[in-house]
């Protein structure tokens, strides 16, 4: 069997060890090791972003990243959203705006538009479609997905000034 | 879908990287975005022994401008090209062609150097640099070379690139300001490979085409230079019978594999159609 390697990194703010073949893909490691089963395995080929994760500031799907590469990252889950029990402007919004039917997708949805949104504050529909298209949805037809969005993106310029 | 089993290793400098490759040999495969190489050895079609991660090595990261050339660090993501304000300035096609690169997730990790060195004639630099005249800096134990793109890119998953060198530089000569581009790309929907692409670099003196580069995306075994259409185009004007004829030339070169995205002849006649549209555009935005 091939060395086992320790990988520490931080998950939602809060220090975490595991321990894994080289070959383990991240998304197992989170779901099965750590017990974060919000990130979804949709189609584990990299299409669909249902395993969307943030990762040092990047959107990766955690279905295409080797566990043993994330030594020393800081990650964020759909389970780091809530604080105290106030839920995130994004969560609110797919709750206020449907942005979801089945939820599959959800948490890659809007741990995706979390990046965007650091990234752009305020995007456009357009610049919204452009940057979520690594996300698939089979239930919305996207519409409400992108309201969603502007809600949140709104609701949180709101609340800088 | 779980690889097979393998060693892993992450370097933090280039010779230690080569050191690994050296020792290992054919048991070993270099690690870059790992958004072609990962998915093949989840499906077990690659199954490396050891696996060597360059994401740790920052020399190989970064792009600037130095003796009138870009230099891009191979481990430079796609994101991190489409972000430049260098590129923006100086080179927007590169920018324009990693924005068409499958989707955000991919090209937060995607990389232009293992965008280049995989030899996979649906990847989209390839082209790019053949437009742009670039050249490759290949490292290995024993010291380095530069190769210019031209000629590099040898057959399906072929390249110059040998066992035991690593790439580790993409140098691009500044474009002349005023040169007109375009890369215009098919694909049936975000995320996947062209169905057919082009790029295109342009000079024009007036109405006179002065200097022009094609090249074709993922119409061959590797990408293709479309010679006899430049040679159609170059010290003429250029117009609407020209630009037919162009890509009446630039199909001739095409041989596609038949494959989901479309049989040979729709993907021949798209390549024509692509190299129009790239040919108009350049044209509209080169200085006269």
């Amino acid at each position: 069997m091939a060395r086992r390697h320790a990988v520490s990194f931080k998950l939602n703010g809060k220090a975490v060890d595991v321990v894994v073949e080289p070959r383990e893909l991240l998304i197992h490691s989170l779901r099965e090791k750590l017990q974060h089963t919000g990130p979804h395995i949709g189609c584990e080929t990299s299409h669909c972003g249902a395993c969307t994760v943030d990762l040092n500031g990047m959107s990766v799907k955690s279905c295409t990243v080797l566990t043993v590469q994330c030594q020393g990252a800081e990650m964020l889950t759909i389970e780091g959203f809530e604080q105290s029990g106030a839920l995130h402007a994004l969560q609110e919004g797919f709750t206020q705006e449907h942005g979801l039917q089945c939820g599959y997708c959800t948490p890659g949805m809007i741990t995706r538009a979390y990046r965007l949104l650091k990234e752009n504050p305020s995007p456009s529909e357009e610049e919204i479609r452009y940057w979520m298209a690594g996300n698939l949805c089979r239930c919305t037809g996207y519409q409400n997905i992108v309201k969603a969005v502007q809600y949140a993106a709104k609701k949180m310029s709101s609340s800088r000034t | 879908m779980i690889p097979r089993e393998f060693e892993y290793h992450a370097p933090t400098t280039i010779p230690d990287a080569l050191g690994l490759l050296k020792q290992f040999g054919d048991e070993a495969k270099l690690l870059a975005g790992g958004h072609s190489l990962l998915p093949m050895m989840k499906l077990r079609f690659a199954q490396p022994g050891h696996l060597i991660d360059l994401g740790r090595i920052r020399e190989l990261k970064g792009i600037r401008e130095e003796g009138g050339a870009l230099r891009i660090g191979a481990m430079t993501t796609e994101n991190e090209l489409i972000w430049s304000k260098l590129l923006q300035d100086k080179c927007p096609l590169l920018v324009e062609g990693a924005r068409l690169i499958s989707d955000p997730q991919v090209r937060y990790k995607g990389t232009i150097g293992g965008d280049i060195s995989h030899g996979d004639p649906g990847n989209d630099h390839p082209a790019l640099m053949l437009v742009l005249g670039a050249s490759f800096v290949l490292k290995a134990s024993t010291g380095e070379r530069v190769v210019a793109a031209e000629g590099f890119f040898v057959g399906s998953f072929a390249t110059l690139l040998q066992p035991g060198e690593i790439m580790t530089e993409i140098r691009i000569p500044v474009p002349a300001p005023g040169t007109g581009y375009c890369y215009s790309k098919l694909k049936r929907k975000v995320g996947d490979f062209a169905t057919a692409a082009a790029a295109v670099t342009l000079r024009m003196k007036g109405e006179t085409v002065q200097e022009v580069a094609i090249a074709l995306t993922n119409v061959g075994a590797s990408v293709l230079r479309a010679r006899a259409a430049e040679d159609s185009l170059r010290g003429k004007a250029m117009n609407d019978a020209s630009i037919a004829e162009a890509a009446r030339l630039a199909m001739r070169i095409c041989d596609p594999a038949a494959d989901q995205r479309g049989d040979a002849e729709y993907k021949t006649a798209m390549a024509g159609e692509m190299t129009q549209r790239a040919l108009r555009t350049a044209r509209s935005r080169a200085t006269r």
